[in-house]
């Protein structure tokens, strides 16, 4: 019974899978009928259309490359802009002899080893009726050359193109860094159809950070061409949509100001509005021309600029980690009072040196060498400050401890990245037992929050971190991120706030009361500067204890002598009473302080007394 | 000879012969000739990938020949542990999967890297076939549900990888089984309503953005000429420049210039039209159809359920390849990333679709065993 049952279901399953069988047999006839007939009436109904269309005198698609926004200082001035270029380029499907054109072209234009690699290279890669530069910026004379000798040349367009020009080129290169020929690596990351038609990228710096608004959106074109490539007529256009502009928060003027008086020292001086956190200078010496590398540099002037021990590409501010020695002295002061371990009425004795208890080893103040001695029998917080003693901060980092101190020290930026709006910011070190663990998978040591008290051994910060921190402090405690662009467009956004650093306002008062006295007291370490000084101005001079900064912050041991000298630090706000800018400066090898205080002086100098200030 | 799903392959005295379909290994082996003929010119002329291409389908041919050598009993037995098997590989392409374009699609096991959503474009139908063997057919509602479950499982692990080509392949290679095994024609037309009905979550929660651009580029090529838009618009007029003549192999301009993207892998149909105009198309076509004929005729004749569903998903599946692959490139349908089967430069998946012709292989081979 039960295989009756069986056959019965099997000879149903039968009948229906012959029926279904059926249906695909009839499904998959009509479907390959159907792919069939598209294919006919494309290749035979609509066949001119088609073959027309892939005629040699066709219609083409040609991208329209957006016009790259410019940037602009805060008073409006031209920091960036594009310049007409006339490009020599290369259509390759209408080239009947590549090698024979390009040794042809190389005796009507300079052509460079370089350049002609770089076409070979593109020439892999793009459409063969796109046009593939081949030299850029052609002289007149060489215009004219090519012009004459068009006909022999097939494929062979010269093309009116903008290109990024930087007025002001070595004065800015490290804040506006700067645009270069799209290179392989970024071709593979790249959007290639937003990019068709363009051929250079913000590389460095703000003209890479705002890259996206910067760049704007391609647009094309249909043209007619003959057989030559020449347009006969344009069909229709889509146009492309410009780069936004960008203003900064930079003054040129101030920029200026500083550049000069870094001169020809290797340093670095960042200039802050403290009302907004806004970057009114940042200068970073030496420096370069952004203009080399528009049109791709060449290999020797760049091996220069890389293999200089100057590292002039290197943007000090903003990468430079240094030592900040004795101007965190006030961020250190300013914890020993809200942790409440000392009031501005506690003092230390200072003999000159410092002993660990139960150890015999001794810190020395740097007052010891000169003066063999130390600043006074009893030291206040006004006066380590104004002074920068060394045993007063020594006793209050013991007391403190390593990790307590890192906790109030990082609220104002120190040891993390700030998070400006341009590339390669480094974070610093802010040390800490978790740190020096993770790191160097080594134990702290007492002796080690010591140096640290004094801003010495694995403390390290950027110009950058500095500013923003003394700014902080001027704004009594107020940290907001630093920014270059002030204006995207018509859009101004906002600074964001990214917290507060909680003190009581008699404890701002007493460190800037101190910071006052380093360049108005009587010992101030910066009094020098105070000369003729019409308003009233905060400041803490460091020296760190460096020999030479190497671009991977490496300590160089082989550096010549002159490389063994201090860093000279500042950092400074006025006017006191209303702050207006907050500015670090370092000289590297400066010798001291003493070299970074005029520096300061003379900035704020310019920013206070301004036209309109 | 009464059916039953008992192990009659075995049964003493059944042939050890070698077992081949030469109908269908001539087919074969006439498209490939084509196709290799075709590739050469749309390489570019790259004699090197075209002998790469011949040692996979001589791969391919070596895998086939095994495959129809066991019999359709062995897979039905095995096809609950692989599909198994290929489930955990699709998992752990999940974790342990290596990412290529965006996509994390392969698993790379001592050195030697391999898509798992191959494995599972073979066993899918053993898989649902096997199920449904054993049940009465047509399947009830709840035999169809369980299917629906184990087609759905590896299908979204593979949808989320992302690859929308393969998971549709896969899904469907499912779907035609069920289809095969008589189901009611009112689920169908369910089916068909969900279908439509979830195309509005599928747009917003599950399709990729490349995925909805390819789809939008279908309804309108001129929104996106530099883009996604360009591919379709450059091979319809490859295809179409081609006439009915064509423009005699190695002489297809659009194809010889590079205007033609992916000429050698998934748009390779146009540069055939392109070169051997319509009358190649009617000639491919022909090849095709007498394949899906021939899939279809050892399904009829199958001596087993399982061998019934399997070959009839199997033949379907290949003709969806056809359909979809030549739709895309002539802008009937968007473009997902199916190759035209035996003709495009493909490596393991040409093997897999190989190893699938082996199946049916076996398939035919327990018809004459039962016969003798």
């Amino acid at each position: 019974m039960a295989q009756n049952m069986t056959l019965k279901d099997t000879a149903r399953e039968v009948r229906v899978y012959s029926a279904r069988t059926a249906v695909a047999v009839l499904v998959t006839s009509v479907a390959l009928t159907l792919v069939l007939a598209r294919y006919f009436s494309l290749q035979v109904t609509d066949f001119e259309i088609y073959r027309t269309q892939s005629e040699r005198n066709r219609v083409q698609l040609q991208a329209l490359p957006p016009k790259r926004g410019l940037i602009f200082d805060r008073n409006g001035t031209l920091l960036a802009d594009n310049r007409p270029s006339h490009t020599l380029s290369l259509i390759p499907e209408r080239v009947n002899d590549m090698d024979a054109t390009l040794s042809r072209l190389g005796e009507l234009v300079a052509l460079s080893d370089d350049d002609v690699e770089e076409f070979r290279r593109k020439l892999e890669r793009r459409r063969p009726y796109d046009p593939i530069p081949l030299r850029f910026q052609l002289l007149e004379d060489e215009q004219a050359r090519v012009a004459v000798n068009r006909h022999a040349l097939p494929g062979v367009v010269v093309e009116a193109q903008l290109l990024r020009h930087y007025p002001h080129g070595e004065l800015l290169a490290h804040v506006l860094g700067y645009v270069g020929r799209i290179n392989e690596s970024e071709l593979e990351t790249l959007d290639t159809s937003d990019y068709r038609g363009t051929f250079h990228i913000g590389k460095v710096g703000v003209e890479r950070y705002y890259e996206d608004r910067l760049h704007g959106e391609v647009g094309y074109q249909n043209v007619e061409t003959n057989a030559h490539g020449r347009v006969l007529r344009v069909l229709d256009r889509f146009a492309p949509v410009p780069g936004v502009d960008i203003a900064l928060h930079l003054d040129l003027d101030l920029q200026r100001t500083a550049m000069q008086a870094l001169g020809d020292q290797r340093g670095a001086l960042v200039a802050l509005d403290v009302a907004t956190g806004g970057v009114l200078a940042m200068a970073s010496t030496p420096t370069y021309d952004g203009n080399l590398f528009v049109n791709g540099i060449s290999s020797r002037a760049y091996a220069a600029l890389r293999d200089s021990p100057d590292v002039p590409l290197f943007n000090r501010a903003v990468q430079g980690q240094y030592p900040p020695g004795s101007t965190v002295k006030p961020l250190i002061a300013l914890a020993g009072l809200q942790s409440e371990l000392v009031t501005p009425e506690t003092t230390v004795p200072d003999p000159g040196w410092y002993r660990l208890p139960g150890s015999s080893r001794r810190y020395r103040d740097w007052t010891l060498s000169i003066r063999g001695t130390g600043h006074a029998p009893q030291v206040d917080l006004n006066m380590a400050i104004a002074e920068s003693c060394d045993v007063y901060f020594y006793d209050l980092a013991r007391r403190l401890g390593i990790d307590p101190m890192h906790d109030y020290l990082a609220p104002f930026g120190l040891g993390s990245r700030t998070g400006i709006d341009t590339t390669g910011e480094r974070s610093g070190v802010l040390p800490s037992s978790r740190w020096k663990r993770e790191a160097l998978n080594q134990v702290w040591y007492p002796g080690e929050t010591l140096s640290a008290g004094i801003g010495q051994g694995y403390m390290l910060s950027t110009p950058l971190q500095l500013a923003v921190a003394t700014a902080t402090l001027a704004n009594r405690g107020k940290f907001q991120t630093p920014r270059l662009v002030r204006q995207v467009g018509e859009a101004a956004p906002e600074t964001p706030v990214s917290h507060y650093v909680d003190a009581a306002p008699e404890h701002w008062d007493a460190i800037y009361q101190g910071m006052r006295d380093v360049v108005h007291g009587a010992r101030g370490t910066a009094r020098s500067v105070a000369r003729g000084m019409t308003y009233e101005m905060a400041g803490k001079t460091g020296t760190s204890q460096v020999i030479g900064i190497a671009q991977d912050a490496v300590y160089d041991e082989d550096a010549v002598a002159e490389r063994h000298r201090h860093h000279g630090l500042f950092i400074a706000f006025a006017p006191l009473e209303a702050p207006q800018i907050a500015l670090a400066v370092i000289v590297e090898n400066g010798g001291g302080s003493s070299a970074a205080y005029p520096i300061a002086r003379t900035v704020i100098d310019a920013w206070l007394m301004r036209e309109g200030a | 000879m009464p059916e039953s799903s008992g192990d009659f392959a075995r049964a003493p005295g059944a042939s050890r012969l070698f077992q081949v379909d030469l109908p269908l290994l001539l087919l074969l082996m006439l498209l490939a000739a084509f196709g290799l003929v075709v590739l050469y010119s749309a390489a570019g002329q790259d004699a090197g990938i075209v002998a790469r291409q011949a040692r996979f389908f001589l791969l391919g041919l070596l895998a086939m020949l095994l495959a129809a050598q066991i019999s359709p009993v062995r897979y039905r037995r095995w096809a609950p542990w692989l599909y198994l098997l290929g489930v955990l590989l699709l998992v752990g392409v999940m974790f342990l999967g290596v990412g290529a374009k965006g996509a994390q699609r392969w698993l790379s096991i001592a050195g030697f890297r391999f898509q798992p959503a191959e494995i599972m474009k073979l066993v899918m139908p053993l898989m649902v076939a096997g199920y449904l063997a054993d049940r009465a057919l047509p399947p009830r509602l709840g035999h169809t549900l369980v299917c629906l479950g184990i087609i759905m499982l590896p299908g979204i692990l593979i949808l989320r990888q992302p690859d929308l080509g393969t998971a549709l392949l896969i899904i469907a290679s499912g779907l035609f089984v069920i289809f095969m095994a008589g189901i009611g024609w009112r689920y169908l037309a369910g089916v068909v309503v969900f279908a439509i009905a979830s195309a509005w979550p599928m747009w917003m929660f599950v399709l990729e953005d490349y995925q909805k651009q390819r789809i939008l580029t279908l309804l309108n090529p001129e929104s996106d000429k530099l883009g996604a838009g360009w591919n379709i618009i450059q091979s319809k007029t490859a295809i179409g420049s081609g006439g009915w003549q064509g423009k005699g192999w190695l002489q297809g301009t659009q194809s010889q210039l590079d205007f033609l993207p992916e000429s050698h892998t998934d748009f390779i149909i146009a540069v055939l039209a392109e070169e051997f105009g319509l009358r190649g198309v009617i000639l491919l076509l022909s090849l095709y159809l007498l394949i899906l004929l021939r899939g279809f005729w050892i399904g009829m004749h199958a001596q087993s359920t399982f061998g019934r569903l399997l070959a009839g998903s199997i033949t379907l599946t290949f003709f969806v390849y056809i359909f979809v692959n030549m739709g895309m490139v002539s802008g009937l349908l968007p473009v997902v990333g199916v190759p035209l089967p035996l003709v495009s430069a493909g490596g393991t998946s040409l093997v897999t679709l190989m190893a699938a012709f082996g199946l049916l292989m076996s398939i035919a081979a327990e018809r004459r065993v039962i016969g003798q």
